[in-house]
């Protein structure tokens, strides 16, 4: 096999795995361990940095961190790394005065930013410290978006989101609230040098066709609105008896809302089976806890009414069948059931809709009426118009929507000073040994066996009592250091260099996970097939270093290094290093040179 | 530094035949130096008893003193072991031995320990032909007391001090093969592949089975002009094959290549092969091996691999015609035979 080039910046970051599967690659391991330092406030700064919204996510985020997670692959659960986020933000001090300052003299350019989502606030975030004029429009009275008008406050208190929220607006963006924009052409008429558009995927799906739909209208809501009138208190009660249909996170949102609003027996029921339900595990978990019955293989047939007002809804039941591809198809039973409810909340998936961007500026749409999008850029076919978040490919979540408002950042950034927006900055990484003494290294790398800690929850009645109330506690600090001890440190390298091996195999023989092999040059498919320990997750590569003495190759799976550096304290010749290997995407305020935020991790 | 291994494994290693995993087989961490041949040697014998699905608990392992005999407490960490006296292992495992038949014995030793102080008890176990697998961690110096020349130690090889040693090398195969023992071999840590399956063949045969491992001393005895460093010993190296362990159960379903591979059919009914590297030894000849390690010696290289070995070997038990059973399986009625046994006996003298 080819030598594994480690000088290429995507080959170790890889192997964090956590980072790698974050959508704004956010150093996973590195705050982890500034958590188990004590060290909140750098945590957060670095998450902030990267994810614009620490304490945010650190309660809501889908976290495709976790199940990426090494911890996951050699125990049963991964670190609760999305809670351990939530430790930062919980027990910081005031940052206030370590963000970024915005220049007086401004650098001649305005940009508009449609939105006030997680993805406007990020190009808000990456762009007000270079000096640009920023002007927000959002319909809604307060910023946040979706996080702000979908995310119940018994899961995200307002006064977390209005900081962080608060941390961009007081970078000095002129805010227009309570403004709904209703045509693109009128904001690019403006004169701006650039437009972002970051309005999310505002339409919720309905079922039109449903037999009693029109009748019943006024007891059916649709989930996402909902959930936005529940937040600006335009809504307060709901009937007794709800039936939610649907299996996402929203669906999860608005049961547990209902309950808190008057709903006495709340329902979900969802066409698929349980297993495939579309809601995050935890998120399904959360609604069980609050006795939340889930029911699963029932199509929605019809609302029914009696004397014209809604008393209940017919369902078939379904099979889940699948054909040798996989592909899940759901046959009737033939069974019909009836369940009785005064309101239906429809919160079956959301899309998007464009009706106040005229077809005629420029914008080119495809055949599902979305914009044509550059997946790198973010630029849309107007060459001044760019989107991001839902706006730009669909329905996601937050942390995807400030990775896409990093990147629409940076391309405003380059189009706004005359340059190509396909040339893209490199992210900065860096390598630095961790080596302290002849065998002590800066990071804990003895691996236990723990399993993961549980966060504690607020007493059920008093929770659905008050839906203001937070259901999550938070760790505490001891159990956050216990938690923040379970990681791996995976972005603390195993580093090799052949020109100082003397092929003793004292790393073979150590390595608790049997990664290590010396053996024969050979292709992928031959070297995976006869090392040491079965090597069949070809996600992860295998790093090949050749030079050695006796002609063979030193083959490492990644797969299940556990970072505990054995290998390089049983290297008489150092061989081996471990070495922290820094990945940060480059943020378009960094193309000052000047980082966003400077966080040293010292030694200790 | 780490005082504990993780207790994590990879999740899709599979146990062996028994149920065992290879942890189960591992001892405590080394505090060796790092990079030293003996750690090497512990992960032969822990891959060794693995493969060959030993119950870790019928093993004993038993060692005298030096770097190479502190090596048990990082192998077999489930088996028995008792640390001896400098020199005095052959005697221990003598004396367990013959009190327990049923046990795997593994002696491990150094070049100090066997080739100078208990040089007389190594001559003496080999005579006996006891049952037990004997391996010598031979790193051509005293590692534990800074690396003086041992009694192995090459002429004109020179340690990190840098002074040539004057004196004659005892070769243990020579000797071994001199004073009786049934089963020879060499090899080097460095060579897993050649090891194990020696190892394991060892462990099977019924009667003194050694082998004299080169395990380079790291810290001292690792330079350039020394003839036992990694280095020296994977140029110099000379292998009489490749063998291969088949236990009796198992059928033969490989093809090999007449003439070119030699068996040997142990007392059980298990074949050892071995795929021939030197086509001028016959390994169940004393006089053959001894040809070839002095052949090649005086080419200047190191001959490894199985040497000899005897298929008809019968072990001390059955020379003295011992008892065929441990001893603590003996009931009150053979230990007090009684009034009558006793007069018998007497009787027999008068």
């Amino acid at each position: 096999m080819r030598p594994s080039d480690i000088a290429e910046p995507e080959h170790f970051h890889k192997v964090v795995d956590c980072q790698y599967a974050c959508p704004a690659h956010t150093p996973v391991p590195q705050y982890i361990r500034l958590i188990a330092q004590q060290r909140y406030s750098e945590a957060y700064l670095l998450n902030w940095e990267s994810n614009v919204f620490p304490g945010v996510l650190g309660r809501t985020c889908d976290r495709p961190c976790e199940p990426a997670c090494r911890r996951g692959r050699v125990e049963e659960e991964p670190v609760a790394i999305c809670r351990l986020k939530r430790v930062a933000a919980d027990f910081k001090e005031d940052i206030k005065a370590q963000l970024p300052t915005i220049p007086e003299q401004k650098n001649g350019k305005r940009v508009a930013l449609i939105g006030a989502g997680p993805a406007a606030l990020t190009v808000a975030r990456d762009l007000a410290p270079l000096g640009y004029q920023l002007d927000i429009y959002d319909a809604q009275p307060k910023g946040g978006g979706f996080m702000r008008s979908q995310i119940p406050s018994f899961r995200l208190p307002a006064a977390v989101l209005d900081e962080e929220v608060g941390y961009i607006l007081d970078m000095g963006p002129t805010t227009h609230f309570n403004h709904y924009v209703d045509s693109l052409k009128s904001i690019v008429d403006k004169g701006y040098d650039a437009v972002f558009v970051g309005s999310g995927a505002p339409r919720g799906r309905d079922l039109p066709n449903l037999p009693g739909r029109q009748e019943a209208d006024s007891d059916i809501h649709i989930g996402i609105d909902w959930l936005a009138n529940v937040a600006f208190e335009h809504t307060k009660a709901i009937g007794e008896k709800v039936i939610v249909l649907g299996g996402g996170n929203t669906a999860m949102d608005c049961c547990r809302t209902a309950l808190r609003l008057g709903g006495t027996d709340v329902k979900v029921i969802v066409r698929s089976p349980f297993d495939e339900m579309k809601a995050s595990a935890w998120e399904k978990e959360d609604a069980i806890h609050e006795d939340i019955p889930i029911i699963d293989n029932h199509v929605p047939s019809e609302f029914v009414l009696e004397s014209g007002k809604l008393v209940g809804m017919r369902f078939d039941k379904v099979e889940a069948q699948y054909d040798d591809n996989g592909k899940r198809s759901l046959v009737p039973t033939g069974e019909q059931v009836f369940y009785p409810c005064d309101q239906v909340l429809v919160a079956i998936g959301q899309e998007n809709a464009f009706p106040w961007i005229e077809r005629d500026i420029g914008i080119e749409f495809d055949k599902w009426e979305c914009p044509v999008v550059d997946a790198t850029s973010f630029q849309s076919t107007l060459p001044q118009v760019f989107f991001g978040g839902d706006a730009a490919f669909g329905p996601k979540n937050v942390i995807t929507a400030v990775a896409h408002g990093h990147q629409a950042a940076i391309s405003i950034d380059l189009f706004c000073q005359g340059e190509s927006v396909l040339q893209r900055p490199a992210p900065r990484t860096n390598l630095i040994s961790q080596k302290m003494n002849i065998h002590d290294w800066t990071y804990d790398n003895g691996v236990a066996s723990d399993l993961r800690y549980v966060v504690p929850l607020a007493d059920k009645q008093q929770a659905l009592a008050d839906r203001r109330l937070e259901v999550e506690l938070g760790f505490d600090v001891a159990t956050a250091y216990q938690e923040a001890e379970r990681c791996l440190n995976c972005d603390v390298q195993t580093v090799f260099d052949a020109a100082n091996c003397i092929e003793c195999d004292a790393c073979a023989d150590v390595c608790p996970t049997s990664c290590i092999n010396f053996t024969a040059d050979g292709d992928e498919d031959d070297l995976r097939g006869r090392l040491n320990a079965p090597s069949t997750n070809r996600d992860q590569v295998l790093y090949i270093a050749d030079g050695l003495k006796t002609g063979r190759i030193m083959a490492k799976d990644e797969n299940v290094c556990l970072h505990c550096g054995l290998c390089a304290e049983r290297c008489p010749t150092g061989a081996w290093d471990m070495q922290q290997f820094n990945y940060q995407v480059t943020k378009s305020a960094e193309l000052l040179a000047v980082p966003l935020v400077q966080i040293q991790e010292s030694v200790g | 530094m780490s005082y504990a291994k993780s207790t994590f494994r990879h999740p899709a290693l599979q146990p062996n035949a028994l149920g065992y995993s290879k942890r189960d087989y591992e001892g405590g961490l080394s505090t060796l130096c790092a990079g030293c041949g003996h750690d090497s040697v512990g992960a032969a014998i822990v891959q060794a008893c693995f493969e060959a699905n030993i119950e870790p608990h019928k093993v004993a392992k038993i060692s005298g003193i030096g770097c190479s005999s502190k090596t048990p407490a990082y192998f077999l960490g489930k088996s028995h072991g008792f640390n001896s006296v400098h020199g005095r292992m052959p005697s221990v495992a003598t004396g367990a031995n013959m009190a327990n038949r049923d046990m795997i014995y593994l002696g491990v030793s150094g070049d100090g320990d066997s080739a100078s102080i208990g040089f007389g008890q190594f001559a003496h176990v080999n005579r006996r032909n006891l049952n037990m697998l004997y391996m010598v961690e031979n790193n051509g110096c005293y590692g534990l007391t800074k690396g003086q020349d041992s009694a192995t130690t090459d002429v004109g090889s020179a340690s990190k001090k840098g002074v040539a040693n004057p004196f004659t090398a005892i070769d243990l195969c020579a000797t071994a093969l001199e004073m009786g023992a049934t089963f020879v071999a060499r090899s080097f840590s460095g060579d897993k592949e050649q090891l194990v399956p020696l190892i394991k063949a060892a462990l099977r045969h019924p009667g003194f089975a050694f082998i004299d491992v080169l395990s380079p001393c790291v810290t001292f005895n690792n330079t350039a002009t020394s003839t036992k460093s990694y280095d020296y010993v994977r140029e110099h190296a000379a292998a009489t094959g490749a063998i291969d362990v088949i236990p009796m159960k198992e059928e033969i379903t490989t093809d090999y290549q007449p003439g070119h591979n030699h068996e040997v059919t142990l007392h059980d009914g298990s074949v050892v092969h071995l795929y021939k590297g030197d086509v001028e030894l016959d390994v169940t000849s004393r006089d053959s091996a001894q040809a070839a390690i002095r052949r090649h010696q005086s080419e200047g290289s190191v001959l490894t691999g199985l040497l000899y070995m005897d298929p008809q070997s019968r072990d001390f038990h059955q020379m003295v015609n011992s008892i065929k059973g441990p001893l603590r399986d003996l009931g009150e009625s053979a230990l007090c035979p009684g009034q009558t046994a006793l007069d018998a006996i007497n009787a027999s003298f008068r």
